[in-house]
């Protein structure tokens, strides 16, 4: 009853509110215990995590369907985890075990779940924005009335790819929702140095595309948003273009030592915390209590404890299986 | 089966129309590709019976086309992508090399990308240094890939059915001056399975592995050889990925000499690949003299026409190569 108090799409229900809560909570656990891991080098290779970038991976797929499909980035466990990944297989493939999402072939950048409509991470900076509109285009072809979710960061927005495919999604009213998850660092280039406009989402203006700015810490205003691009692109009218303010709490990847940000910036962006922003809206509203949100968050750890388990006790691949699947 | 002579270009637009008849997940796009008909006139008449939705004509975006073509193939449809001219898939090679080639391997065996990218090689029309290069030797290069050359208007009906039949991203390599070859050509629909080599020509003495047009100047120094009594095989890889590597070598086991000759430029190119597996291979110890290479001299593709002529191999250059390899006879 409460929850009327918020405005939200229809499908936004009370139950799905405190999945989302959990939601956000399994994105955070899981990345933290992949930096423990990193740390402790029990798992190798690189990754990167989106730890404090939970809400615009956990707010714009909320508002999807299942049949609806998303392209992620490397900076990509929090959108597959939304898209009703499994934390078990993604855990597995980070330990590269032949259980994983990739029989322990892709780690991190790569993992896909292609069953349930997520394209897969991209180890290639822009790289996926050309495959969302490539599957936009099925979806237009075959009359199968999906809408691709095309997440990207500020970096990729500087790519040729960038211009190139939201060009094309526009003048073939594809329906793609273009996502810039704006963190504020292209790896360690500050996105008020690589870029000369105030937003990305003006650069929408220059392909006739509505275009967005939302707080990226903001889980309302984010399912609002996103949920008005969907209808858009749904209704045949083309791509948006929709940038989330956000901002990662870890380094860029395993190597990073923050030289090109302060301490201060970092605690200050801390304190904006969206899962915390979160629970204290779902309180508001009557959704959680404080002890139905530590629950929550306690089943998440949870998930995450018997994922680690799950990944520990996978097999490896065999020596045999290097050379399969290179074609179909 | 009813044959008539059609060109080689014809034969492309053939089986990609007869496919499309076939199959509605089957589409084609590209710049300039509909009222104009393509850089080519590959296209021409096709937007016209399929309509723009399945001959898309898209803006001067390799990379988004590309992708767009990967994605699509990805969600279930069977692309067909037509780059103007074969260098630029240097604009589109994060998406072909990065992306399509290893997306199935990657995602640990699920998911596929069953496209076609058609392009025209090749040197010849004084396109100069940009628009004349044979690159095919980068796209080999690359598991995931696979990658066709065809010679005839035969072969390029057979084995565009068979790529765009194919669940994997296959590299079709079209030679700009053998779209006005002519040959026979059935009128129904047929397929030439990939990595199928045919010899071109029998012969005792020498076999030549040639690729595109090459093929053909390689037929047309055989002639000229058998009036001096030297008798040439002329083997048509038609897929360097993947590669008939048993057709080769039981033609050096037979001949015992072996010359390579593309038109891509010699260093790096695939005849090393080629001259390697047969070197690597029983028949070996069949050669009776070193194998000779034959490819394109180490520059730019200039635009003065008997420079551009220069820089490729030519007729007299493989009848020379062919006397040096069998001079010990």
């Amino acid at each position: 009853m409460m929850v009327k108090t918020l405005k939200l799409p229809e499908m936004i229900t009370e139950q799905k509110l405190k999945d989302l809560y959990k939601e956000m909570w399994l994105i955070r656990y899981f990345d933290e215990k992949v930096d423990q891991f990193f740390a402790k080098g029990l798992i190798h290779g690189t990754t990167h995590l989106c730890v404090g970038q939970e809400a615009s991976a956990a707010g714009s797929i909320a508002v999807i369907g299942r049949k609806d499909k998303i392209v992620s980035t490397h900076r990509g466990h929090g959108h597959c985890i939304s898209k009703e990944g499994d934390v078990n297989k993604m855990m597995a493939e980070l330990f590269g075990r032949v259980t994983g999402y990739c029989k322990g072939k892709g780690g991190s950048m790569h993992i896909a779940d292609v069953e349930k409509g997520n394209l897969g991470a991209n180890g290639i900076v822009g790289g996926g924005l050309p495959l969302a509109v490539g599957a936009a285009l099925t979806s237009k072809m075959k009359k199968e009335d999906y809408v691709v979710l095309c997440f990207f960061g500020d970096g990729a927005s500087n790519e040729g790819s960038f211009h190139e495919s939201v060009n094309l999604a526009a003048i073939w009213d594809l329906p793609v929702v273009f996502i810039c998850e704006n963190n504020h660092y292209g790896m360690s280039g500050p996105v008020k140095e690589m870029t000369r406009v105030e937003n990305i989402a003006d650069r929408a203006s220059g392909y006739g595309i509505p275009g967005h700015v939302v707080d990226g810490l903001d889980m309302i205003e984010i399912m609002n948003t996103v949920h008005e691009a969907v209808e858009h692109a749904r209704g045949g009218n083309g791509p948006t273009l929709i940038e989330m303010k956000t901002y990662r709490w870890k380094g860029h990847s395993k190597s990073d030592a923050k030289k090109y940000r302060t301490r201060e910036e970092e605690k200050e962006w801390r304190e904006k915390d969206g899962i915390k922003r979160f629970k204290e809206t779902l309180i508001d509203a009557g959704v959680l209590t404080e002890e139905t949100a530590k629950q929550l968050q306690e089943a998440a750890n949870q998930e995450i404890e018997n994922a680690v388990k799950f990944a520990e006790s996978s097999p490896e691949p065999s020596l045999d299986s290097l050379l399969e699947d290179v074609y179909a | 089966m009813a044959t008539r002579q059609i060109t080689y270009l014809e034969a492309v637009r053939e089986a990609m129309s007869l496919e499309m008849r076939e199959n509605n997940d089957v589409f084609i796009l590209g710049e300039d590709i509909g009222v104009y008909g393509g850089a080519f006139g590959v296209t021409r008449g096709m937007i016209e019976e399929f309509g723009p939705e399945r001959v898309r004509n898209t803006p001067i975006s390799e990379a988004a086309i590309a992708g767009a073509a990967i994605g699509s193939a990805l969600t279930g449809m069977r692309p067909i992508l037509e780059l103007q001219f074969s260098d630029f898939i240097t604009i589109a090679m994060d998406q072909m090399v990065n992306q399509a080639a290893k997306t199935r391997y990657m995602f640990g065996g699920k998911g596929k990308v069953p496209m076609v990218l058609r392009t025209p090689a090749g040197s010849g029309t004084g396109a100069a240094a940009q628009h004349s290069q044979s690159l095919e030797a980068w796209m080999a290069h690359i598991p995931g890939l696979k990658v066709v050359q065809p010679s005839t208007a035969y072969d390029v009906k057979g084995l565009l059915k068979a790529a765009i039949d194919d669940d994997n991203p296959v590299i079709f390599y079209e030679h700009k001056l053998l779209y006005k070859t002519t040959g026979d050509v059935p009128e129904e629909s047929y397929k030439i399975e990939l990595g199928k080599a045919d010899i071109k020509r029998e012969g005792t003495d020498v076999t030549i592995v040639a690729t595109a047009i090459m093929v053909h100047k390689a037929l047309e120094a055989a002639v000229e050889l058998e009036k001096e009594g030297i008798s040439v095989e002329v083997v048509d890889p038609r897929t360097i990925v993947p590669l008939d590597k048993e057709t080769i070598i039981n033609s050096v086991k037979k001949t015992g000499r072996l010359i390579v000759v593309h038109e891509a430029v010699q260093r790096g190119g695939f005849g090393g690949e080629i001259v390697s597996v047969v070197a690597e291979s029983e028949a070996f110890d069949y050669l009776d003299a070193p194998i000779k290479r034959l490819g394109g001299k180490e520059v730019p593709i200039p635009y003065n026409p008997k420079l551009e002529k220069a820089a490729i191999p030519q007729v007299p250059d493989i009848i020379e190569a062919v006397k040096e390899t069998v001079k010990n006879k």
